[in-house]
């Protein structure tokens, strides 16, 4: 280390102050008010002016401010293990780079960067290798979330944009969500649809494989099978057509309509596996409906179709000159705070700048004057698949990784993280050290985090809004675009990265858009050029484009397209499956997503004991007749097979999920849950288009894994869990760990206290050899430390009793069970309030709670982010089956039980 | 007219079948009492808080003069009964002859004296009775010295009792740890340790060569050599039934005198119960079968069918400050499957022996709560093998309701 301090924190008798800024979150970009304690801690509130949510903030966001201490955090830059000083490890990334260019071209160096930074770091990064490096190999995480919606925009509107607004959720007529679990995965903008449909009876459809939360009093529910949403758009397209639904007046603006109508004509619905009644139910409410917005996400996005998919929904849009209008339009949300700034600045391989584009020799030109840089690629560079093929062949040579994971994150994540082990030079930039990507680096750069990072986030609705600090820069870090414009200087390109702020970057690339704005293109802010410091710290949300001739609204109602001539293209697509077929080698189709409370690879979700509460563990979603077919159990862990890699996952029994799918959540990692990796199973096929992996339709194979033991434990420190499989997730006093293993280790006593870390404590055992359970507990100094569960099958104890150790009384602990006057409040169904199912079953029981408001307005359950008011009301309908079920129920029901089971 | 029924010794079983005899049929019986201590029943089992003198005699006397004046009981105490005419049903005491219809032979136990040379030395005391406690009250000076032959319950209580009262204790055990009998070595390890925090000597593998003294005991010695001087010893190495009177009037005997399941024995109306009794080839020592016995026989003696069948035995028992709990077979062995709980600190340890699935014993020491219910399991013989794994934490620790199998909300 260099020795420098860590600044001082804010003296505790200041007065407090609260400043806005936004979610580090998904891409709904909701607006936040922060507070800091003066201590290191953060008052994080919704901010009632924030277009996006108006005050409104679900679990995780509401949970900011558990995740800001400093335990986890990379202090410091780390060379080959060492810490050392910025000087050191930025000369060795520019030296390397340098070297590795002069030695084998531009195009052995790459950037894998991140919808977490920031439009200005963003900027620097695109600037220096577009620019200085002179490689298009820089490509970002992005590529796995909406590379899709940008390839198919481009091709219908000739621009990559969002032609509608969020409000446009509240004038709709028809909501239709379409591979999006908007509830979980985007919740407050949910939560807007429901306040919308509560007062102008909206309705909804659900077009999805599998029951998720947002399917809760949807109107229509579309159960297609996964991929084949082409064929039913094409079927909405051609019986609009037969029904005189199109816009011909529209149309006028568009080509390519004769050739499109005609491939859908020829596509068959019954490859979507819908009854044909749910299929005409639906084209009904399209025709009836005016004022239809079609949301669409992952579940459109990552497939090796999601182009067409995109296509086959804007096609319909278009032809019906639905879109650009008020409550009426195609709507792609994204799943990053700032995926949208990073298509901005052109921080995807195939792109340019300020949506200029890399094939076009003028826009090249203007770029490459703009920076003045030598020459810009004249070809896109590598795609984030192929560029880890590229670093696993040797082609790429020197890696820079920014904010991102790609040892868990990429499809093929085994071969992923082998290929990064095996790269000459990776250098990975982060908050922290503990990731799967961090721990292959050869330099490690610590950068700031959200609150201590200053800069600007658009969201999926083009409104640019500030993120600002509020927190001192910790020990040596250092905002992205500071490390990265070092590095540009250090390789020789002083003047192009002389930046003193973030403030003048951005200003330079509102300057360039600008320069798009005049080639004709859509992105022009140059209306903030001229913002100085002040009017930079000070910039409200503000949607682009915000030029001398137009600032904000919709896109497209005019008929006015960004292709040459002006016109969109209608584009003929035709349904074709998965690549990976099912078979008796591999006969389930593997769907992947994120779950409600935690976000990526959990390195910020993963700090909140109350984000941790709700699904503490990796899971398997499984049909009850696959289960039962397989021998897998309530609880049973499944072993996944894929040609690619395999994964441990605990079943979770449910038909929500259909027949021959499978359901797994894409958050754990090597640090939280190493046999979960589930893109370790993940084909790394991709859209031809787009280059967007498939990520929701691999093929695998299930089975129950045949576990020697299973084991759960809590410990009020770190633990390094032992098994084949094992998930930790913090408790508010520690940690806890859910294990199991093919063979128990010879002696518990002695493998509790390396993975406790207690080679001293006291302990008292509980030891059945011949059952092959134990039960451990471990005190230092009279205090509870560590319990640890073993048992043949599946560890059956009051978890979320347990889990409030130390607090739990040391004499009732390894009973595993709550006593009579402290009764376990069940696992957290809603994270805001931290409110148990138990808690919420007892309420609707004892107190005859009716609806979600009255379990509200007994518990505050539900009534902040609203992401948990589906899963009231499952609970709610649980009780009221039972009872009708059975009038005196003689004992409370396992409240773990699927709801098929317990029915 | 009444009966006329005679009870020779007034020990625990014997005020048990009394207070059944005096209650279920007041006027029924004449009842005359022999015992040979010169008082009534009193709970013997609090001998060891009267030797420690936490309790007086008269705090732990169960039935005194008033009561037995208010049932009529005629009471002979202090008076030995020397034989008995079965022919003519006339009993034989110190003061002369009592007559009889139906006699309840209560004589108890003596304890037994291990016959090592100077083991009638003045100082060599047996732990029994009232007048045994008083006699190591009245040797119990504060620094004298005491031996007690016998780590089992009855010497570990004399040892306490004699330690409360200043004494210098040495517990010598024949065997390999204390209270073989209901103890494992590892429960016998806790206590022998217990022993020694309470400042308590004990010597394991101990057996007595002598009792050296000129005139009265003076210390121990050792087959292995070692002398332990001592001001008293107290012999509590266990009990021989007293059935001599039985045997001399004829009545069958084997190891004790021998009873039917209604207590009868071979005589017409003579009884016998309590530990001077063998069932079955059994011995009787602890309570709860003593009182079954009374009940039973209360019941022959009125008329109302019942039988003694006799109970796994358990021991629930309180060493001063220890607590322990010892029943059925908990020898280990193949076929059967052990589940061990030990909490070193806390000084617990629990240890259940299972055989094809059902609990057949356990040894409890230091925490015997939820002790009953494991017995309970014993006597029942009920398959448990849904519940080992919180078998050790009692009947409520037992169903699946409110517990979870994985971290996953439902």
């Amino acid at each position: 280390m260099d020795g420098a301090p860590l600044p001082a924190l804010a003296d505790d008798a200041e007065p407090r102050v609260t400043v806005k800024s936004t979610c580090a979150y998904c891409g709904v970009g909701c607006g936040v008010l922060l507070t800091p304690d003066g201590k290191g801690g953060l008052e994080v509130r919704g901010d009632p002016d924030h277009p996006a949510n108006r005050g409104r903030l679900c679990s995780k966001g509401s949970a900011l401010g558990e995740t800001v201490g400093l335990a986890h955090r990379l202090l410091a830059p780390v060379v080959n293990g060492r810490a050392t000083g910025w000087d050191d490890a930025l000369q060795l990334v520019a030296d390397r780079f340098r070297e590795t260019i002069a030695e084998h071209g531009p195009d052995a160096v790459a950037l894998y960067v991140s919808g977490q930074l920031l439009t200005e770091d963003y900027y620097v990064a695109n600037k220096l290798a577009k620019g200085f490096m002179g490689t298009a190999n820089i490509d970002t995480n992005s590529r796995l979330c909406m590379a899709s919606t940008v390839a198919g925009q481009r091709r219908a509107f000739g621009t990559d944009t969002v032609p509608q607004t969020y409000e446009d959720l509240e004038e709709a007529d028809l909501i239709v969500l379409v591979g999006s679990n908007m509830a979980w995965c985007h919740p407050v903008l949910y939560q807007r649809v429901l306040a919308a449909r509560a007062a102008r009876r909206t309705k909804i459809v659900v077009v999805d494989p599998r029951r998720t939360a947002s399917c809760d009093g949807a109107d229509l529910r579309l159960a297609l099978e996964p991929g084949s949403d082409v064929a039913l758009f094409n079927r909405l397209l051609a019986d609009l057509y037969e029904g005189g639904a199109l816009d011909a007046t529209f149309l006028r603006h568009t080509e390519g309509f004769d050739e499109t109508l005609a491939q859908a004509m020829n596509d068959d619905i019954s490859v979507t596996g819908l009854a044909e009644e749910d299929v005409q139910a639906f084209v009904r409410l399209w025709r009836d409906n005016e004022k239809v917005v079609t949301v669409f996400s992952q579940g459109v996005n990552q497939s090796s179709a999601g182009s067409d998919k995109v296509n086959a929904i804007l096609n319909c849009h278009l032809a019906t000159g639905r879109i650009g209008k008020p409550g009426c339009g195609p709507l792609s949300v994204t799943g990053q705070p700032n995926a949208m700034g990073g298509r901005e600045v052109g921080g995807l391989a195939n792109m340019l700048a300020c949506h200029l584009d890399l094939e076009n020799a003028d826009h090249r030109a203007a770029v490459r004057d703009f920076w003045g840089c030598d020459r810009v690629p004249e070809a896109p560079g590598l795609k984030a698949v192929d560029m880890f093929r590229a670093v696993g062949d040797g082609r790429i040579k020197a890696l820079w990784v920014i904010h991102t994971n790609p040892a868990v994150s990429m499809p093929d994540a085994d071969a992923v993280r082998e290929a990064i082990r095996g790269c000459d030079f990776v250098v990975v930039s982060d908050v922290t050290a503990a990731t799967d990507t961090a721990r292959l680096a050869d330099v490690l750069l610590p950068a700031t985090a959200w609150g201590e990072k200053s800069g600007t986030v658009t969201n999926s609705d083009r409104t640019i809004s500030r993120q600002r600090a509020v927190l001192p820069a910790p020990g040596l870090t250092r905002p992205d675009w500071a490390q990265l414009a070092e590095v540009g200087r250090r390789m020789g390109f002083k003047n192009a990265f002389d930046y003193a702020s973030e403030a003048e970057i951005f200003r330079e690339y509102a300057a360039l858009s600008g320069i798009a704005g005049r080639f004709g293109k859509d992105f022009d802010i140059s209306g903030l050029a001229g913002l100085d410091r002040a009017g930079y710290d000070a910039l409200p949300p503000v949607r682009w484009p915000v030029s001398a001739t137009r600032t904000g609204g919709r896109f497209f109602a005019d008929g006015q397209f960004y292709h040459a001539d002006g016109k969109a293209r209608l584009v003929p697509v035709a349904w074709r499956p998965p690549v990976a077929k099912v078979g008796p080698r591999y006969p389930f189709r593997l769907n992947t997503g994120r779950i409600r409370d935690q976000w990526h690879t959990m390195t910020r979700t993963a700090l909140s004991p109350r984000l941790a509460a709700h699904l503490a563990e990796p899971f398997l979603e499984i049909h009850p007749e696959d289960a039962a077919d397989l021998g897998i159990g309530l609880a049973d862990l499944c072993v996944l097979d894929s040609p690619q890699g395999r994964a441990i996952l605990r079943a979770r029994i449910t038909d929500d999920v259909l027949r021959g799918q499978v359901f797994a959540p894409m958050h754990w990692t090597g640090e939280t849950a190493p046999a979960a990796r589930i893109d370790a199973v993940v084909a790394p096929v991709v859209d031809p288009v787009s280059g967007q992996p498939e990520s929701k339709a691999s093929v695998v194979k299930v089975s129950r894994m045949q576990a020697a033991w299973y084991g759960f434990a809590v410990s009020a420190r770190n633990v390094t869990p032992t098994g084949d499989y094992w998930a930790r997730a913090v408790t508010k006093a520690g940690h806890r760990v859910e294990m199991a293993g093919y063979a128990a280790p010879p002696n518990w006593e002695t493998a509790a206290r390396e993975m406790f870390g207690l080679a001293q404590a006291e302990v008292s055992i509980l030891e059945d050899r011949a059952a092959g359970s134990a039960r451990l507990a471990f005190r230092e100094a009279g205090r509870l430390v560590a319990v640890l569960f073993v048992s043949p099958g599946p560890v059956a104890v009051m978890r979320d009793y347990l889990v409030q150790m130390p607090e739990v009384p040391d004499l009732t602990l390894l009973s595993g069970r709550a006593p009579a006057d402290r009764p376990d409040p069940g696992v957290v169904v809603c994270a805001c309030f931290d409110v148990g199912m138990n808690t919420i079953l007892r309420a609707i029981e004892s107190d005859g709670l009716v609806s979600v408001d009255e379990i509200g307005k007994a518990l505050q359950a539900g009534t902040n982010c609203g992401s948990c008011r589906p899963e009231l009301a499952a609970l709610l309908t649980r009780v009221q089956t039972q009872t009708e079920q059975t009038p005196v129920r003689p004992t409370s029901p396992n409240l773990t039980q699927p709801k098929e089971a317990a029915e | 007219m009444a009966e006329r029924l005679i009870i020779v010794g007034a020990g625990m079983a014997a005020g048990r079948v009394l207070e059944h005899l005096t209650e279920e049929a007041p006027d029924r019986f004449e009842i005359t009492l022999f015992n040979a201590e010169p008082r009534g029943t009193y709970n013997r089992i609090m001998l060891s808080p009267v030797l420690s003198g936490e309790k007086t005699y008269e705090q732990i006397v169960t039935h005194d003069a008033d009561w037995y004046a208010r049932r009529g009981v005629t009471c002979r105490f202090g008076e030995r009964v020397l034989s008995i005419d079965t022919q003519a049903r006339v009993v034989e005491a110190e003061h002369g002859q009592v007559s009889y219809d139906r006699l309840i032979l209560a004589t108890g136990s003596a304890p037994f004296i291990v016959p090592v040379p100077g083991h009638r030395l003045p100082g060599v005391l047996a732990y029994r009775d009232l007048d045994d406690t008083d006699r190591m009250i009245s040797a119990a000076r504060p620094g004298a010295r005491a031996v007690v032959i016998g780590g089992g319950l009855l010497g570990l209580e004399a040892a306490a009792g004699l330690r409360a009262r200043g004494m210098a204790v040495t517990v010598l055990h024949l065997m390999d740890h204390l209270m073989e009998r209901q103890l494992d070595p590892e429960a016998g390890a806790l206590l022998k340790e217990d022993q020694e925090r309470k400042g308590i000597d004990v010597i394991l593998d101990a057996a007595t060569e002598e009792i050296a003294g000129k005139t009265r005991a003076e210390a121990v010695v050792l087959k292995d050599g070692r002398e332990i001087p001592c001001d008293i010893v107290v012999m509590a190495v266990g009990i021989r039934p007293s059935f001599q009177l039985a045997q001399t009037a004829g009545i069958a005997c084997g190891r004790a005198i021998t009873v039917d399941a209604q207590m009868r024995t071979q005589v017409p109306g003579v009884y016998a119960l309590g530990e001077c009794v063998e069932f079955n080839g059994a011995l009787f020592g602890l309570v709860a079968p003593l009182y079954d016995q009374a009940r039973v026989l209360a019941h022959e003696l009125t008329g109302v069918a019942d039988a003694f069948v006799p109970r796994e035995l358990a021991t629930k028992l309180k060493v001063t400050g220890c607590d322990l709990f010892s029943a059925g077979d908990f020898t280990g062995g193949d076929g059967r499957e052990e589940i061990v709980f030990r909490d070193p600190s806390a000084r617990i340890y629990k240890r259940l022996v299972l055989e094809r699935g059902r609990l057949i014993g356990a040894i409890i020491y230091g925490d015997v709560t939820g002790a009953n219910w494991l017995h309970q399991l014993i006597q029942e013989g009920r398959d448990v093998s849904t519940m080992r794994e919180t078998l050790i934490f009692g009947p409520d620790a037992q169903g699946t309701d409110g517990l979870s199998r994985s971290s996953l909300a439902a």
